[in-house]
């Protein structure tokens, strides 16, 4: 790892982080709501955790500006395959 | 001689594309790949499930979710044992990184093994991979994710084999991180699979 991963992040933190939106997803999900709202909550808090790991787990937070875009470069093709699909049946 | 130590440094942990070592640029361009094929995947699952809604049950009704929501809490442990090794090495601490990796692969086993005694409890209930498109789509999602766990967990031994034999060193530490990219990204899959499969 380059020299700038030397700073660890707050691994512990970040734990904690995604242990209780582990337990607000699970809690939201049979709270009730209408479901277009319990798909949205849950998927925004899934995009949240799955943010946490690649930022502080994966380092990528840290990395070269070129590492990142790589990273990052598969969400389009996914998004537009995703959005694409979708589109089907709005 | 001087040549010859450089050579054997570069060798050891080249610096080339994008800035970072070889080993991790590939590793990184092989998990955009994975995305691919997960998104593959998790789209078929959207048209199956816009297609033929009626074939799903509600969350909760078929598939245990309390389990696997320990489960997913389990996975998420070994996600910060594996960060804790990469950290103990970082610092040199060779000891801990053996104690960390360890620990890596206990809990990624037993992630499968819950994993494979919640499929016995569903399918002794009959909630079988035929079992129309619910069955199919679960099974192929929870699979695939499970046979990465599966591999996961063989590397991250192998990686424990050569920590114990002495194989990394605080300036040389490669494998380590390279491996723990590919466990983190096993995670985050199960974030997004956890939701979409049991929750929604």
């Amino acid at each position: 790892m380059s020299e700038a991963g030397k700073q660890h992040p707050r691994y512990m933190l970040v734990f904690g982080g995604l242990a209780v939106l582990t337990a607000i997803e699970v809690t939201a999900a049979f709270m009730g709501f209408p479901r277009s709202v319990t798909i949205i909550v849950l998927l925004g808090l899934a995009g949240w955790k799955a943010l946490l790991v690649a930022l502080y787990f994966m380092h990528l937070k840290w990395e070269p500006r070129a590492l990142k875009v790589l990273a990052a470069a598969p969400l389009l093709p996914a998004a537009i395959m995703v959005v694409v699909i979708l589109m089907e049946y709005v | 001689m001087t040549s010859h130590a450089a050579t054997m440094e570069r060798g050891r942990s080249p610096e080339r594309g994008l800035g970072v070592p070889t080993n991790k640029l590939g590793m990184w361009i092989f998990l955009t790949s994975e995305v691919m094929f997960f998104t593959g995947i998790i789209g078929s699952y959207i048209i199956l499930r816009f297609g033929a809604s009626d074939s799903w049950a509600a969350p909760g009704e078929v598939l245990n979710v309390t389990v696997t929501a320990v489960n997913t809490f389990i996975l998420i442990c070994s996600s910060v044992t594996m960060v804790k090794a990469f950290a103990a090495i970082e610092n040199g601490d060779e000891k801990m990184l053996r104690i960390w990796l360890l620990a890596t692969a206990i809990i990624g086993a037993s992630f499968v093994g819950i994993q494979l005694f919640e499929y016995s409890e569903l399918i002794h209930h009959g909630f079988l991979p035929s079992s129309g498109l619910y069955g199919s789509t679960f099974y192929s999602m929870t699979g695939f994710h499970g046979f990465h766990v599966t591999v996961g967990v063989l590397c991250i031994l192998w990686v424990t084999l050569k920590a114990f034999r002495g194989g990394y060193t605080q300036e040389n530490h490669q494998g380590v991180e390279v491996i723990g990219l590919y466990w983190h990204f096993v995670d985050l899959v199960w974030i997004i699979l956890f939701t979409i499969v049991y929750l929604i």
